[in-house]
């Protein structure tokens, strides 16, 4: 079977020479590296460059590393929290932007939410920077609620898009077939579109949450003293020293993402 | 009696359009009352400060951070030119001309790499079934989704003078010393190409998709190349997803914060670390701020360039 995926070629037409080796050189490049990662991080030896032998050592000395505890619980603290506030307000707004004819200030609406993806990170991330060094004066306040804040405003844009194509496809005559069966706005809301468009909604949440999962620019320049996520933490112990320890952490990074991703995948083919 | 219906009938329309257009304009607010939350967190945490960076740019840097509220457009200046310390003559801030030369260069660099890489690559999944077409794009899709500080860490642990790449090329006794390789603009560029070639794949992937393989089978019947049929028919049908496909490469390099700052170690810097440098040990916040502004204009004439290229396609194509 495997065979007949690389082998495959029904219409003579369609092959250009060397495209199919180059694609297939590409994706080896593509997950070449991650590979060589992953197996590193299961080496027994504290030396980078040998493999010695197979152990969980480094996962063990990651697990109980009290930093890489902390920063990965609040890793998963903001990022649960941003992504359900942005999925929440995301699809508020899907629900006012789609289905409907054209109404004043409908574009500015669509630019304002898509506007954290056109502006380089960096930017955003010493605006963010420069405007909450000014309410960390007046107020004194250093908690979590900036980088909520910040993850939640970026996480928008993601959570937004597979809501709203979730709710463009969508047949609207279930709608109004509740409306005439005497059911209320809310009732049909939360008996029938809410059903209707939930694999969107999870999609969207899920996309906000790696998204958030995996940010480091503003994270880095919004966190406080003694805030680190994880990213940031990894990007500290990268300009210091690396030890296997990092591999460890990043494959169980990499395997979040995936599992992550691949809900995410069946979750939106299911729609098709 | 004739005239009183009239009046009536008048009355009734108006009456008619009224509860529609109250209808509208209720239907309207409940739209904006919805959307109201996005665009207040939005303008809060991410627009709004922007604002704030215009006003910075215009004042005074502080002695040791922040600001001091006196207008001045020296940070402007500052951005391309410098003071000479000695005769106060406007020279060119050569240090910044390189940075933002160097960012320029390796975004072009990397943005025609993953094209290089990202074509055939998008060629080869549109023409699999569609079954397993599938399970290509999802493997485009991993490596997208991944961490980019663990792909960019990947890539750093391949070329370090003790990594694989190297090992590989003393095992196999091409080179006897280790071929210094991270810390270049060499490394930039490919941990550039390696973590934003999903970005090029998956839109010229969704225009090949969408090619008419009639046309092409035209071609070969009217005794074209395989090359000419490539060239004649599927670049300028594909060119649409090129283009996106650019946009979406190119803009994140320019503005690339992570990977420069971690491959090219501190000396191979970008415009996003030069930005960064003036918020943390540079401690001049103005000057940071004209930069950010400057970076912002060049992803926009980069945009609109991209967008007059589509647009002037679209006239051909008409």
């Amino acid at each position: 079977m495997f065979k007949n995926i690389l082998f495959n070629r029904p219409f003579e037409i369609k092959r250009i020479p060397g495209f199919q080796s180059l694609a297939l050189f590409t994706f080896a490049c593509l997950y070449g590296p991650i590979l060589i990662l992953i197996v590193y991080s299961f080496n027994s030896s504290s030396s980078l460059g040998v493999f010695e032998s197979f152990s969980f050592r480094w996962y063990v000395a990651a697990w109980e590393n009290e930093k890489v505890q902390e920063a990965a619980l609040r890793s998963i603290y903001l990022a649960t929290i941003a992504a359900t506030i942005a999925t929440t307000a995301a699809t508020m707004a899907a629900l006012a932007t789609t289905r409907t004819k054209k109404f004043r200030g409908i574009t500015f609406i669509y630019v304002v939410i898509n506007q954290p993806l056109m502006i380089p990170e960096i930017v955003t991330a010493v605006a963010l920077l420069v405007f909450f060094a000014m309410i960390k004066i007046a107020t004194g306040y250093q908690g979590m609620m900036y980088l909520i804040i910040a993850h939640t405003a970026f996480c928008i844009p993601f959570a937004y898009l597979p809501i709203r194509a979730r709710l463009e496809s969508m047949d609207l005559t279930l709608e109004m077939a509740g409306a005439d069966l005497y059911a209320t706005p809310w009732k049909t809301f939360t008996r029938i579109t809410l059903p209707m468009i939930w694999p969107g909604i999870i999609a969207g949440f899920m996309l906000a949450f790696v998204i958030s999962l995996d940010d480091v620019v503003i994270s880095e320049f919004v966190k406080s003293a003694g805030q680190e996520t994880l990213p940031t933490y990894m990007l500290g112990q990268l300009r210091r020293f690396i030890t296997p320890e990092t591999n460890a952490i990043a494959t169980a990074n990499i395997v979040v993402s995936v599992i992550l991703v691949t809900g995410f995948f069946l979750l939106t083919q299911r729609k098709k | 009696m004739t005239t009183t219906f009239k009046i009536d009938s008048d009355d009734s329309a108006k009456k008619a359009a009224n509860v529609v257009r109250k209808a509208q304009s209720k239907d309207i607010r409940k739209r904006w009352l919805l959307s109201l939350p996005a665009l207040a967190i939005i303008f809060f945490a991410a627009a709004g400060p922007l604002l704030i960076v215009v006003i910075y740019s215009f004042l005074e840097p502080g002695d040791y951070t922040g600001v001091i509220w006196i207008f001045t457009t020296e940070n402007w200046f500052n951005v391309v030119m410098e003071r000479d310390i000695f005769d106060d003559n406007l020279v060119w801030a050569d240090a910044h001309l390189s940075i933002f030369w160097r960012s320029i260069k390796l975004s072009l660099v990397t943005t025609v790499m993953t094209a290089i890489f990202g074509i055939p690559t998008a060629y080869f999944i549109a023409t699999r079934s569609p079954k397993s077409r599938n399970i290509w794009l999802f493997l485009i899709t991993i490596p997208f989704w991944t961490n980019l500080l663990v792909r960019t860490f990947a890539i750093q642990e391949l070329i370090r003078n003790k990594g694989v790449i190297n090992k590989f090329l003393q095992w196999v006794g091409l080179t006897n010393e280790p071929i210094e390789m991270l810390f270049t603009d060499f490394a930039v560029g490919f941990g550039m190409t390696y973590v934003y070639l999903p970005l090029m794949v998956l839109p010229v992937y969704a225009s090949i998709e969408k090619l008419d393989f009639r046309l092409v089978e035209g071609a070969y019947d009217l005794y074209a190349s395989r090359w000419q049929c490539f060239k004649k028919i599927i670049v300028p049908l594909v060119r649409p997803g090129l283009i996106a496909g650019s946009i979406l490469v190119f803009i994140p390099c320019l503005g690339a914060y992570v990977t420069p700052r971690i491959l090219g170690g501190g000396h191979q810097l970008m415009f996003g670390n030069l930005i960064a440098l003036q918020f943390g040990q540079g401690k001049n916040w103005p000057l940071g701020a004209a930069l950010s502004l400057t970076l912002m204009i060049l992803v926009m004439i980069a945009l609109i360039y991209f967008v007059k290229v589509t647009s002037s396609d679209e006239k051909k194509n008409v």
